[in-house]
């Protein structure tokens, strides 16, 4: 029998930094390296514009999960954004436990522009662990 | 014309297309196994049947890919009938070719897991690709069928090799199933073509773009290799390309070009290790070059990053590198600057990639971690458990059993020692192209012995024939860092010749009068894009437009075959116009390549360029989901909706234009400030020189020597005189920086004189920091106590003016270097050593000189003067990084006490006098500077540049720039370099009247800001102040962005509780909506 998590294919909202993981987002594109079709990526030119509320209103209107991806600690084009979006992820985290959603819905990475292979394994991990943990509790089905 | 009805859908066709071309022109797709484009139609799988309904006749069935398009005909590809058909016609390709995954795919694909009747096992399906790509592309006709029903075979006549095969593999590639075709043909294989880009590692195709990063980045056709071109066979990439963009008519051209300067830049080329055959490089698998070791590390290299070994593609457990292969031997009498580090960083780099049990050695002489930062690299790499062996490994044996390799060396303590390692990783070292012979003699430029282009120190981007300049690895082993101060230099030499016809070639493009659309309801024209097949092979794009026609405010949408070709541009002016649009929403590749050639179109069409986005449905979609095109279909809509979601909440944004003050500020009057002063000045820029002292020339007025020879008390006279009768340079003497307000293009500062209270204002468009830095005073071995311990420049001194006298003499190296306080290397405390060692060899022969050392960093061509040393009988002692010498002073000599490491043993030596390489130490007017300047400081508290690589003479602000000592330890000709390529840097503002400043930066919204100033400290720019102001009689506060420092990263935005701080095309309610609209959620 096909339980709904066996058939659950989850929405992933993806943003991807310009500089780094949006460029190695479309190399993975030119060098056909497949991964699977649950990512939106939105275009941010650097992960520290993200604001922590952007995320968790993603989360509470039923993205089933945010993938955040910036480029690698000393690359970023601004210096340091990347380093503040990962003080922030902490207090995402944080903020995830008092709306009640799982900490597996949310994660940050680096991806560099070069790094195609390894944007789409990130892109494979976020959807196996977003679908481990089933439909986002806030998802209106329409 | 044909005009028919597929699928209750009319369309229209040129006469003699066949119906699978019809289907296409629709967006619509069939099965397919025996057709091909480039080939003639065959219909044998039948896999590609439709129903054809021809008036007043019984509908049948028809192999789309042979039947013609006819006039009034009827097809439908989706009835029962036809899937019944296609069903069956699956079931029998699988059970003749069971094992074949690409039929058990089509198989699948229509619901067929097992067959119904018996397998066969055969390894052909007989669709006759290979007999027709041989036939009719090769014209070789070296393989046919011969039999007939069930004795039908594949074979050359008589079953023999066919002396007709030329041996082209077009029927192995061509094969859908897989089978080796081309051994019944012929006995030989197809030569592979070996990637280049890949060290030759794996191979590539005759048409190809030749690596991820090439510019443009285009397949070319290579011409040493294409049938078509050779033997006017094949041309399958014309017939197969839809934008029919493939021309065999193309061949080189000589093209001839009037220019006013050369720069020459050829580059280098790696050491052969075949020439040392002792390494068995070529004869055994597992000896790789470093730069191919580069490459299996790699994540777009042959092994996609993951590390092996090339024998058995067996993961590594133990790696050894071997460094100086081809460098510092007696043809080679030179340091190749790099391998040390490029050594150091692939074994980090292996470890991080194949796990931390990976063990590394590093088989070395000394290691040269000589540049900014590398010390501590080096030193997080022994951390890291990589093992640093000091012995230079003569010969590398191969167990032929399992392809390791053995490494006999011996160790510290004189033991013999032998490792095995499953690769051996070659450290070779640069040297000049090949072809630098022939550009020497076409530009008549000279070579030195070993064959680099010869400069000396004072014009290190000079040739010796006027207009000539050099750069990088041309003039002498280098770094990229190096490199590119150097390449920038040269640049500014070409400026000064050329800064006459400055900009003469520039021709503005012009764009229409701007349509004001704010307050009209937003009118969204989506264009979605086929790309040939690349999108509408896997994406149903019609049904995507029909989808985009459903969003609210779209008034527009159509598909193209290619948005980007010219006709679909003009279109896209067209429609705009038609139907009044005001927002334009592209769905193809990525905007990375595309944006601003849409963006220009919509300007064209007298739309501000910003109410354009773009949804990227071919990178991000069709590429990457290939296999699943529904799902694929449906992401594309989605991210159309995205597009045309945040299009509507898009502003006009026009670029700040910026006014600049041509005027340059350069800080520090020593060699790098003044080099930098007269490089502008020349260009035609105004210049302030500031100069702390009374008098110009930095450290280099105590300099009387230089290793390569050259006069530096006469080139500091020239320069001197150069920049102090310049009418383009002001000189401030006794000056110091006090105020700095304003950012790029408008600096107003404030420059105080001493003995002169007021100082003097300054407008300027950009700094220049060359300020220099300071040597350090020991406080160890006796100096300052005992008046015959010298500091090299006090030794340099004593020699010039004669009083030299002494019997013997011991350098001391890394005084105040490379210890916990300053874990850095000076750089240039060696070759100052060989220098002053050389000195006192040539001027006083009877006098003994010891060289007390850790590591000699003699790299480049002071190699050649370390190893002069020696032989002139300068005595080099090597002592451990913990035991360092100690100094008694007794009445007539000093006692030096060392434990020589090469010996094994402590000796003493009794000299006249101690010679100490003391460090070089950061100015300590950078703090002060650095906050004045607002620019960074590294942890050594030398100035911190905007990236180590590939901006080393920039800082992260705009407008400002750095050179010479300020930036780290460097030597006479690193410091020129450097300060000619700031002066470079800086004329790419100073040239410009006006700036456009990019318009997606950070913008205040004062009502909701209450001055918390929570933003003010995250920003990474400093462009962000708090101010008071006055509003209804109060007093309040609030933030407000620089906006020409401003780059639009958002970090404020991302910090901001009260939505007061936004990036303009990125506010949040734009990111919202795309959040929204992904979600399927009303905006």
């Amino acid at each position: 029998m096909t339980t709904e998590k066996d058939t659950f294919e989850p929405l992933i909202i993806n943003f991807c930094c310009y500089w780094c993981s949006y460029t190695g987002a479309d190399l993975a594109g030119t060098s056909r390296i497949q991964y699977p079709p649950n990512t939106r990526i939105i275009r941010v030119q650097c992960t520290g514009m993200i604001h922590p509320n952007l995320i968790i209103e993603a989360l509470t209107s039923g993205a089933d999960g945010v993938l955040v991806c910036g480029c690698h600690p000393g690359d970023c084009h601004y210096l340091e954004g990347n380093l503040r979006a990962k003080a922030r992820a902490e207090a995402i985290e944080l903020m995830l436990q008092d709306f009640g959603i799982e900490p597996e819905r949310f994660r940050l990475e680096w991806v560099s522009a070069s790094e195609a292979q390894r944007f789409a394994q990130v892109v494979k991990e976020m959807v196996e662990q977003v679908k481990k943990v089933g439909p986002s509790p806030y998802r209106v089905t329409v | 014309m044909i005009k028919l009805t597929i699928n209750d859908e009319e369309v229209e066709v040129a006469e003699g297309t066949s119906l699978l071309n019809s289907l296409e022109k629709l967006g619509l797709k069939v099965p397919t196994l025996c057709y091909h484009k480039a080939l003639s139609p065959y219909g044998a799988c039948r896999l590609c049947v439709v129903e054809v309904h021809v008036p007043n006749r019984a509908p049948t069935l028809q192999a789309s890919c042979s039947y013609p398009a006819l006039n009034g005909i009827t097809v439908f590809t989706e009835t029962d009938r036809v899937k019944r058909a296609r069903r069956i016609t699956a079931e029998l390709l699988l059970a003749r070719c069971s094992t074949s995954t690409e039929i058990q795919r089509i198989a699948a694909e229509h619901g067929v897991f097992a067959p119904r009747i018996k397998m066969k096992m055969d390894d052909c399906v007989y669709c006759g690709l290979c007999v027709r790509m041989c036939e009719e592309r090769m014209g070789r006709s070296a393989i046919g069928f011969t039999g007939r029903g069930p004795r039908k075979r594949l074979e050359p006549p008589f079953s023999k090799h066919n002396p007709m095969c030329w041996t082209c593999g077009a029927c192995n590639f061509i094969c859908p199933v897989g089978k080796e075709v081309r051994w019944l043909v012929s006995s030989t294989i197809p030569k592979e073509i070996p990637n280049a880009y890949n060290m030759g590692l794996n191979n590539r195709p005759a048409i190809a773009i030749y690596y991820q990063q090439a510019i443009p980045n285009k397949p070319s056709i290579d011409q040493d290799v294409c049938v078509r071109l050779k033997y006017n066979g094949c041309g399958i990439c014309e017939a197969v390309c839809e934008a029919k963009a493939i021309d065999y008519t193309q061949h080189d051209k000589t093209v001839e070009l009037k220019v006013g300067a050369v720069i020459l830049a050829p580059g280098y080329e790696t050491f052969d290790p075949t020439m040392k055959p002792d390494f068995g490089y070529g004869r055994f698998p597992n000896v790789v070059t470093a730069i191919e070791f580069e490459r299996i590390l790699s994540p777009s290299g042959p092994y996609a990053g993951h590390v092996l070994r090339p024998s058995d593609f067996r993961k590594p457990q133990r790696i050894a590198f071997l460094q100086c292969v081809g460098s510092r031997d007696y043809e080679r009498d030179y340091c190749s600057s790099v391998c040390c580090m490029y050594a150091t960083k692939e074994a980090i780099i292996a470890k991080e990639h194949a796990g931390a049990d990976l063990q590394c050695d590093i088989f070395f002489m000394d290691i040269r971690a000589f540049s900014k930062g590398f010390e501590l690299y080096f030193e997080s790499a022994k951390k890291q458990g990589i093992r640093y062996i000091r012995c230079r490994v003569p010969v590398i044996r191969e167990v032929p059993e399992s392809k390791n390799l053995v490494i006999r060396y011996l160790n510290e303590g004189d033991e013999t020692v032998e490792s095995e390692y499953d690769l051996v990783v070659l450290s070779v070292g640069m040297q000049p192209p090949k072809s630098v012979q022939k550009v020497a003699e076409t530009f008549g430029v000279h070579l030195n012995r070993f064959g680099f282009c010869e400069t000396s120190a004072f014009n290190p981007v000079e040739t010796d024939r006027a207009g000539i300049f050099v750069a990088g690895p041309f003039t002498e082993p280098k770094d990229i860092p190096e490199t590119v101060a150097q390449a920038s230099g040269a640049a500014a030499k070409v400026l000064s010749l050329l800064s006459d016809v400055r900009g003469s070639l520039i021709t503005p493009t012009e764009y229409p009068p701007e349509r004001d659309v704010r307050g009209e309801e937003p009118r969204v024209g989506v264009f979605v894009c086929h790309c040939g097949t690349n999108i509408a092979g896997v994406v149903n794009v019609p049904s995507v437009v029909e989808y985009a026609r459903t969003l609210p405010h779209v008034v527009y949408a159509e598909n193209n075959l290619y948005t980007c070709s010219n006709d679909s541009l003009e279109r896209i002016k067209e429609k705009i116009k038609e139907h009044g649009l005001n927002r334009v929403v592209v769905a193809s590749c990525t905007p990375r390549t595309h944006e601003g050639l849409f963006r220009s179109s919509v300007q064209a069409a007298g739309l501000n360029p910003y109410y354009f986005e773009m949804a990227n449905i071919r990178d991000q979609c069709s590429w990457v989901h290939m296999h699943e095109p529904e799902k694929a279909t449906a992401k594309s809509r989605d991210l159309v909706r995205m597009a045309v979601a945040k299009v509507k909440l898009n502003d006009p944004l026009y670029p700040q234009q910026l006014e600049v003050c041509r005027d340059a500020l350069v800080i520090g009057g020593g060699l790098a400030g003044m080099t930098a002063a007269l490089a502008l000045a020349d260009q035609g820029f105004g210049v302030h020189l500031v100069e702390k002292e009374a008098t110009l020339g930095g450290y280099l007025k105590g300099t009387r020597y230089l290793l390569t020879g050259e006069n530096p008390q006469e080139a500091l006279r020239n320069l001197t005189t150069a920049v102090m009768s310049h009418r383009n340079i002001r000189v401030h003497t006794n000056a110091e920086l006090t105020e700095v307000k304003g950012s790029l293009g408008n600096f107003q500062s404030k420059v105080t004189v001493a003995g002169n209270g007021d100082g003097v204002e300054i407008r300027h468009g950009i700094v220049v920091v060359a300020t220099g830095a300071q040597t350090y005073t020991p406080a160890e071995h006796l100096y300052g106590q005992d008046d015959r311990v010298l500091l090299h420049r006090e030794l340099e001194e004593q020699l010039a003016s004669g009083q030299f006298k002494a019997k013997c003499v011991a350098f001391i190296q890394c005084v105040g270097s490379r210890n916990a306080e300053r874990p850095y290397c000076s750089r240039t405390c060696c070759a100052e050593s060989i220098k002053l060692a050389l000195k006192i060899r040539e001027k006083h022969p009877e006098t003994q000189v010891y060289v007390l050392y850790r590591e000699m960093r003699t790299y480049g061509f002071r190699e050649a003067f370390y190893t002069k040393a020696r032989q002139l009988g300068v005595a080099f002692v090597r002592y451990a990084d913990d035991k360092p010498p100690s100094i008694i002073g007794q009445n007539g000599t000093l006692l030096v006490t060392v434990r020589d490491e090469t010996l094994g043993e402590t000796i003493q030596i009794p000299v006249d006098r101690v010679i100490l390489a003391a460090a070089t130490v950061p100015n300590e007017v950078n703090k002060e500077l650095a906050q004045l300047l607002k620019v960074p400081l590294g942890e050594d508290k030398f100035f911190l540049e905007a990236h180590r690589k590939l901006r080393p003479i920039d800082f992260a602000t705009d407008g400002i720039f750095l050179c010479g000592n300020a930036h780290s330890p460097l030597d006479v000709e690193e410091v020129i370099s450097q300060a000619l390529g700031a002066a470079a840097r800086a004329a790419t503002i100073l040239s410009r009247e006006k700036i456009d400043l990019e318009p997606t930066i950070s913008h205040v919204v004062t009502e909701n800001c209450d001055g918390c100033a929570y933003c003010v400290d995250p920003c990474p720019f400093k462009a962000i102040t708090l101010v008071e102001y006055e509003a209804g009689g109060e007093i309040k506060k609030r933030v407000e962005i620089n906006e020409a420092i401003c780059k639009g990263c958002g970090t404020c935005m991302a910090t901001c509780p009260k939505k007061a701080v936004f990036v303009w095309h990125f506010k949040p309610e734009q990111l919202q909506a795309e959040v929204k609209a992904a979600l399927g959620l009303p905006a």
